[in-house]
């Protein structure tokens, strides 16, 4: 069967990797074509890059770079940021991009994944939705990279976002985005058992027992991991790692 | 030297790049000279059966794929769509396929089960089962990155080499004389995908 899928997302800040805690404080990781190039040789299943100050300043994906990401890559490949039209993806899937992912511009015109799921199918397209948790419960959606709130409940969003046909959803805990704290399991839960495209789980994982945990437990498809893989451990240097894959079979959940 | 045929359906640099990381040479074209006189052909494809033999029967290029596989008997290697095509028929469409091997595609049924994810996508692992130049020494426990709603059924097993296990086992692996099609994507699966399209520069 499917295997459960574990997925580097690796943050583009200009032309620049980093890592960010809770959507602040990049923090600078290397250049993004040597990193890559070592995720290539850990032969992970799948990356994802998202170029995080795209939509806040209003860019277009940096698509010469983006190729030169690419080409380096022998497995499908992710990419968000700066999307605002069909065009856009149209040439992002041309360079090798194997499924584009939107937030931002979901918002001005949430027709943008109506058209991207018609064109190039649902599986082409992945939904992002960033949470926070508000202070006295309930939760609050942002986009632009956790500086644009929006007043939106994140399950109505996600089931908006299937309807319009996006064929998987990221959802990122802005709370626990680089925290090593572990996923949000239930935001995760709460999602997954509302809606029926795969869920991408993303913010706070720090080992694979936390991965296990989200694909058993609550209810995610996949993990989207940052920190784990690009630090040596929590609060050490930077050293670009994959778990071992037997690790990853998840034979019985535990 | 691998001729890549560009019909207009899905991105072929990254089976080009996967090639060179093989060392061997690749063009992308389309060309009917050039595919008539090529040395072995992959046909890629990623888009719906309809537009893909449309592509094909429109501009001439069946004729000279034709050409090359049946009289010059070149290896062909089909990837996703580009072996969906080689059956007779697809439930995703009314135009016929080539029928260079005998089968049919058809949709994953999720009548019985409704939990079943359509696309399938993702890593899935492969089990040979008719071993050929292709799917010779891959790697332990091989498995490959797939995303479709279609699969090959063909009408001789013989013709199936490889099959893959979601909620029915399915043809991922299809070969009759010397046309071979894969479900998955090679050029997307490094170490496995860079092992499978060495066997097929060595056929």
């Amino acid at each position: 069967m499917l295997r459960p899928r574990v997925i580097p997302c690796l943050l583009l800040d200009g032309k620049s990797l980093v890592k960010t805690t809770q959507f602040a404080h990049p923090d600078y990781i290397g250049d993004p074509v040597n990193t890559i190039r070592i995720f290539n040789e850990l032969e992970v299943d799948e990356l994802m890059l998202l170029d995080i100050s795209a939509s806040k300043e209003e860019r277009s994906p940096q698509i010469d770079l983006l190729k030169t990401l690419v080409d380096e890559c022998f497995m499908p490949i992710s990419y968000g940021g700066g999307i605002q039209d069909l065009d856009t993806a149209r040439e992002l899937f041309s360079i090798g991009i194997e499924k584009v992912v939107i937030n931002s511009h979901t918002f001005d015109d949430p027709s943008i994944i109506n058209s991207i799921s018609d064109s190039f199918g649902s599986q082409s397209v992945i939904g992002s939705i960033d949470v926070k948790n508000k202070s006295f419960g309930g939760r609050k959606v942002y986009s632009q990279s956790g500086s644009k709130e929006h007043n939106v409940d994140p399950v109505e969003w996600a089931k908006e976002l299937e309807r319009r046909g996006v064929g998987e959803l990221l959802i990122t805990s802005i709370d626990r985005e680089g925290t090593w704290e572990g996923f949000d399991h239930e935001l995760i839960n709460d999602l997954s058992s509302e809606v029926s495209v795969p869920i991408i789980a993303h913010g706070g994982a720090s080992d694979v027992s936390d991965i296990r945990k989200v694909i058993h437990q609550s209810g995610a498809s996949a993990a989207a991991v940052g920190s784990m893989v690009v630090y040596q451990k929590q609060d050490k240097g930077v050293l670009v790692n994959f778990p071992d894959i037997d690790d990853l079979r998840f034979k019985d959940p535990s | 030297m691998i001729t890549i045929v560009d019909y207009g359906m899905g991105n072929v640099g990254s089976i080009a790049n996967m090639l060179k990381e093989l060392d061997e040479t690749s063009i992308i074209t389309d060309e009917l000279e050039e595919i008539r006189q090529s040395k072995k052909l992959i046909l890629p494809g990623v888009g719906s059966f309809d537009k893909a033999t449309n592509a094909i029967r429109q501009s001439g290029l069946l004729d000279a794929l034709d050409y090359a596989v049946h009289q010059r008997e070149v290896p062909l290697l089909g990837i996703c769509l580009g072996m969906q095509i080689l059956s007779e028929e697809s439930e995703e469409g009314d135009t016929a396929g080539l029928g260079w091997i005998p089968g049919k595609t058809k949709r994953f049924s999720q009548e019985d089960k409704p939990e079943l994810q359509v696309p399938h996508m993702g890593w899935n692992s492969i089990t040979v089962r008719n071993n050929c130049a292709l799917t010779q020494d891959l790697p332990e426990d091989p498995r490959f990155y797939f995303a479709h709603s279609y699969y090959v059924e063909v009408e001789n097993d013989e013709h199936s080499i490889m099959e893959t296990n979601y909620s029915i086992k399915f043809n991922s692996g299809i070969k009759k004389d010397n046309i071979y099609g894969v479900q998955f994507h090679p050029e997307k699966s490094h170490k496995y995908g860079l092992s499978l399209l060495k066997n097929f520069i060595r056929i």
